[in-house]
């Protein structure tokens, strides 16, 4: 029986400002991220002695490789390729990791750059199963494997397109306000209808736009929070499940389900309690599954859910307030991290885009890695704002010597 | 042999010398012609057809060895290959079981005085332009002599056909029993090699025989005749209407193939 | 109720101010897993791993059952299953799909359960029961495609399939030794099915026979000077319509009886090798890379060489030990070919067959294989888009043999010749 997270924060979220190809390598873009969250936390590089990296482009180096590459010594690191769901597993990772004392500050970086060939690269060897067995048809990439669930799930379930769309549009809207969003053009459900199709019933903005960014956080004790001054958020409850129901021939369920009672229950709060949910949204319909196998509404009531609530920043049923990756662009591994990021900002009231008024409590979910034609990895984590440390700073400790202990 | 001895030797003939100047002074003005009697060594030249169930000879090939170029880059040259008897050749009396056990019948042994000779050139072209299985008989022979005197023995004796100027299906003329081309009769040849003693015998087909002589008796009399009796075949020859019928010198030199049975070669005749 | 398509467009002449298009296959990276796959529907089987212990297949392919972690096996596999979700691709970041959207796939539940992403036929509609067939693509890489209908009149109207097959219809095929018996059956059949033009290859065209005749009076077949003994008569002919060779059929033939011992000799073995092996390598080396560079010509693209081979290639039968010995070297250089021709989408395909009904057999036991049979299922493996056909009943026990222990079947025709 895993214990909670009552000591453990989130806090630094950092984002560099996307751009839609680039020319520099993951490890730049992994090492602005570090940086600028150091200098924001006023830290050092020396002060963080756990790490987590999650990248597809910087192979053939992984997480060992950029610790030389970066000149950090460390007593505590992970390599997280979960995709979407590398996020909430790495806040999970660290969090324990710093509960058993094998680490006191964890930094959680992502990034990817996006050369001109780099999406095509990354998708034609991403896995065995995909070499084999999807890539050779049509080699649509995730856009072809997500058009087929999404064309069984909307035949399933008679989820129309509009729905998809109020999703995107609502995000869109979030977008006009995020910095960091490559698309800041107003979006309709109208235009989203008309656009060009990509892979039916998938069109043009169902899909996210590749490009090059990271986003980063730092773990750690709520003390160690308070000490720096830094405004942290506290994890309630995690949860994550790998390769969950298999058996489905074509997937309309993620492995959330599995795992959602044990969410709820552990973090004693309801679905209703949540002022605002940060979703993986490759595409509209993994969204709209994560909200309904998270327990939002009922399996199938997609449709109703979403036509009566407004999903921007100001509406009922804030979603994805940055814009989501449909809207500020899926920056590769970071697109899994773009959510949690974004909800610490808004917990500690520190919105870059439009603000929730007054958010105590939210839901990150997470999705990840289309080994052959379905999303393998599902994580979710229920956060709240952290408004004074967990418990108080009975030890009270520099940076350095909590490092050495 | 020295070069005393040769001079001794002109010495000794003095009139060789002359005819030899004057044969060279002739060549020199082109008072005395020379006609090529060779076919193109050609790949598409047909060959003598025989059952499947027989060993074949190969018909002339040519491959590359370079051309200017990564595998020789200054020269050009290629490989040939073809069997004995293919394209213009000599038939040497080895070529046939009459003529296996005949002192120096074979390409490299045999008397290369007998390669250079006159040459009396038989006209049949009326009588195989009427009948494709034309065979020159004995009485051919006789009308020939008539009209320009007695084969002189150690000629060569070619029987002109016309056949050279044909291509293709028409040269081999297959049919469904063979083929079927003129040549002499066993008759003919036995006169020429018994009573006028002649160096070899030559024809425009792709044989000494006729196309049909399988069915002669003996069968190919003129190989078997020819080449039992120590003398010579040519095959495929090409202009033999470019020569008088008498008062030509052949030339027709095999190549010196070890124990070689025939060889393709360039026939050449001097005419006045 | 199955849809009816239009029939394909009949391949208009290339515009000659446009270039020719470069050759773009479909992926090729596989596991060796997956390449399995690849081998075996390269043998025209549909099969798949199974479970050892529970028997159910398995795909995509792994190294244990992943219901109870038992070993797996490739076993013949039934290929019925249900389309449950489908897509067209109006994309793709591969340059070979991005030239052919829109370009539709699907999933089907193979055996309640087992998902497997296959192509689809035009035909086919979500729910349908349909049939998995495996085609080896433009890489020479095996794929699943999806039909509803195996019998549908309509069936060779689809695009896609077309691409995954080398069907003669509306193409120009040269048979370089078209006056065998073979050759004669192979014109009949390829006109058969479609063929636009037949060039028949002659050698020794001063030697008339009924066969040419035959030839003559077809009216799809140009027969054409071609001695495959003749390297500069290989060049002109390629000279000449190598542009125009959609199929490359070589089919020559000299059974001759005999070994090594009791053969016909060294010169007869030239022979033989001068119209097989080297006949091949003239054949490659004028028209295959021509036929290369037009593998992606559009609808008139270069789709396949062909190379009638004894089965007798696999392991040498000493009855006919220099003919055996002639075809084990026209494989290899086969091999080699298809080495050479990755890349371009032009497959090359070889047709083993056991002795055939011909007059240098007459002294072998049937069965033997009629040259009719040998075309029909020649023209049916460019269809099916095989990249090894088998035909009649010695060829497939030879093969059948040569994979269960090529060791056993060598002493077995070692015997075969006392």
């Amino acid at each position: 029986m895993s214990t909670g997270f009552e000591d453990i924060v989130i806090t630094a979220p950092t984002s560099v400002a996307y751009t839609r190809f680039s020319n520099e390598s993951a490890h730049w873009w992994l090492l602005a991220a570090l940086r600028d969250m150091l200098a924001g936390a006023g830290l050092r590089p020396a002060d963080i002695d756990g790490l987590t990296v999650s990248s597809f482009t910087l192979h053939p180096d992984s997480a060992v490789g950029f610790t030389q590459h970066a000149g950090l010594s460390l007593g505590w690191l992970e390599h997280l390729p979960m995709g979407g769901a590398s996020g909430v597993i790495a806040l999970r990772r660290a969090a324990r990791a710093i509960q058993c004392g094998d680490a006191s500050i964890v930094a959680c970086l992502s990034g990817d750059t996006n050369q001109l060939d780099s999406f095509r690269q990354t998708l034609s060897r991403f896995s065995h199963f995909s070499n084999d067995a999807a890539w050779p048809y049509g080699s649509g990439g995730a856009n072809g494997y997500f058009a087929l669930i999404a064309d069984h799930y909307m035949r399933r379930f008679g989820i129309a397109r509009e729905t998809f769309g109020q999703i995107a549009a609502a995000q869109r809207s979030n977008a006009l306000y995020y910095p960091h969003a490559l698309m800041k053009t107003p979006l309709s459900v109208e235009q989203y209808l008309d656009a060009r199709m990509i892979a039916s019933p998938l069109g043009l903005f169902d899909c996210v736009m590749p490009c090059a960014g990271s986003e980063s956080f730092m773990v750690m004790r709520a003390d160690t929070a308070h000490r720096l001054g830094l405004p942290a958020v506290r994890p309630l409850a995690i949860i994550e499940r790998h390769n969950g129901f298999a058996e489905d021939p074509v997937q309309f369920r993620g492995g959330w389900t599995y795992d959602r009672d044990q969410l709820w229950q552990r973090a004693g709060c309801a679905p209703a309690d949540m002022d605002f949910v940060q979703t993986y949204d490759d595409y509209p319909v993994i969204s709209l599954m994560q909200l309904e196998d998270l327990g939002f509404f009922e399996k199938g009531a997609g449709d109703a859910f979403i036509a009566g609530h407004d999903l921007t920043c100001g509406g009922s049923f804030p979603h994805n307030t940055s814009g989501g990756q449909l809207s500020v662009g899926q920056a590769g591994a970071a697109g899994g991290f773009l959510g949690i990021v974004e909800a610490v900002r808004q917990l500690t009231g520190s919105a870059i885009g439009a603000a929730v008024p007054n958010a105590r409590r939210a839901l990150v979910s997470g999705f990840g890695m289309v080994n052959y034609d379905r999303g393998v990895c599902s994580a979710a984590a229920v956060l709240e704002r952290a408004n004074q440390p967990a418990t108080a700073a009975r030890h009270p400790t520099t940076t350095e010597s909590e490092a050495a202990a | 042999m020295s070069a005393d001895n040769a001079t001794d030797n002109a010495t000794d003939h003095p009139d060789t010398v002359a005819i030899l100047a004057g044969l060279a002074a002739g060549l020199a003005s082109a008072e005395i012609k020379i006609v090529d009697l060779t076919h193109r060594l050609d790949p598409d030249f047909p060959i003598i057809v025989l059952p499947p169930e027989f060993g074949q000879c190969a018909p002339f090939r040519m491959e590359e060895i370079s051309r200017y170029d990564a595998r020789g880059p200054a020269w050009h040259w290629h490989n040939i290959s073809l069997g004995e008897h293919a394209g213009t050749h000599f038939d040497a009396p080895i070529h046939w079981i009459s003529g296996r056990d005949l002192p120096n019948n074979t390409t490299d042994t045999l008397p290369v005085q007998k390669l250079v000779g006159q040459v009396c050139v038989i006209d049949c072209e009326a009588e195989s332009d009427a009948d494709d299985d034309y065979e020159m008989g004995v009485d051919k022979i006789a009308a020939f002599e008539a009209e320009h005197g007695e084969i002189p023995a150690q000629s060569w004796v070619l029987m002109r056909t016309g056949w050279s100027r044909r291509r293709g299906a028409d040269y081999i003329n297959l049919r469904a029993d063979g083929a079927h081309s003129p040549g002499p009769d066993a008759a003919a040849v036995r006169f020429l090699v018994e009573q006028r003693d002649i160096i070899g015998f030559g024809t425009e087909t792709v044989g000494t025989d006729t196309g049909q002589a399988v069915h002669s008796d003996p069968p190919y009399p003129a190989h078997y005749i020819l080449h039992g009796a120590g003398r010579y075949g040519l095959q495929c020859l090409a202009n033999l209407d470019q020569l008088p019928p008498t008062g030509a010198i052949l030339v027709a030199a095999p190549l010196k193939i070890r124990q070689g049975t025939g060889s393709p070669l360039r026939v050449l005749a001097l005419i006045p | 109720m199955t849809t009816s398509l239009p029939p394909l467009p009949e391949p208009v002449r290339k515009d000659p101010q446009k270039k020719t298009p470069s050759a773009l296959i479909p992926p090729s990276a596989r596991s060796r897993l997956g390449m399995r796959l690849s081998a075996e529907a390269a043998r025209g089987r549909f099969r798949l791993p199974h479970c050892n212990a529970c028997n159910q297949p398995v795909w995509p392919p792994r190294e244990a059952c992943p219901a109870c972690l038992s070993s797996l096996q490739w076993r013949d596999a039934d290929a019925t299953g249900t389309l449950i979700a489908e897509t067209t691709l109006e994309t793709s970041p591969e340059l070979y799909f991005r030239e052919r959207t829109p370009w539709r796939v699907g999933t089907v539940d193979l055996a309640g359960g087992v998902p497997v992403m296959a192509h689809l036929h035009a035909q086919c509609r979500i729910g349908d029961t349909v049939t998995l067939r495996l085609f080896l693509d433009k890489a020479d890489r095996a794929v699943f495609m999806a039909f509803s209908d195996l019998d549908s009149p309509d069936l060779r109207e689809d695009i896609q399939l077309r691409e995954l097959t080398n069907d003669p219809r509306h193409r120009r095929v040269l048979i370089t030794d078209a006056r065998t018996p073979a050759g004669v059956a192979l014109a009949k059949a390829m006109t058969k099915a479609g063929a636009k033009r037949i060039f028949a290859g002659i050698g020794d065209a001063w030697k008339r026979d009924a066969a040419i005749e035959a030839l003559e009076g077809m009216e799809t077949v140009s027969t054409v000077p071609l001695d495959l003994t003749d390297t500069r008569s290989v060049e002109e002919l390629c000279g000449e319509i190598g542009g125009k060779v959609d199929i490359l059929v070589h089919n020559a033939e000299q059974v001759r009886p005999g070994g090594v011992m009791a053969g016909r000799g060294i010169a007869d073995a030239k022979q033989l090798h001068e119209k097989l092996v080297f006949g091949f390598m003239r054949l490659a080396e004028s028209f295959g890379p021509v036929m290369r560079s037009r593998g992606a010509d559009g609808v008139n693209a270069a789709t396949a060489w062909v190379n009638l081979l004894s089965v007798y290639a696999h392991a040498n039968w000493p009855a006919y030990g220099q003919h055996s010995a002639a075809h084990a070297a026209t494989l290899s250089l086969a091999q080699c070919l298809r080495g050479e021709m990755q890349g371009s989408g032009v497959r090359v395909m070889n047709a083993f067959a056991g002795p055939l009904e011909q007059d240098w057999h007459d002294q072998v036991l049937p069965p033997k294989v009629t040259a009719d049979r040998l075309a029909r299922e020649i023209v049916g493996a460019l269809q099916g888009g095989q990249q090894d056909v088998y035909i009649g009943d010695v060829a497939r026990d030879v093969a059948e043999r040569f994979e269960d222990d090529a060791k056993l079947l060598e002493m077995e025709l070692a015997g075969d010749g006392q």
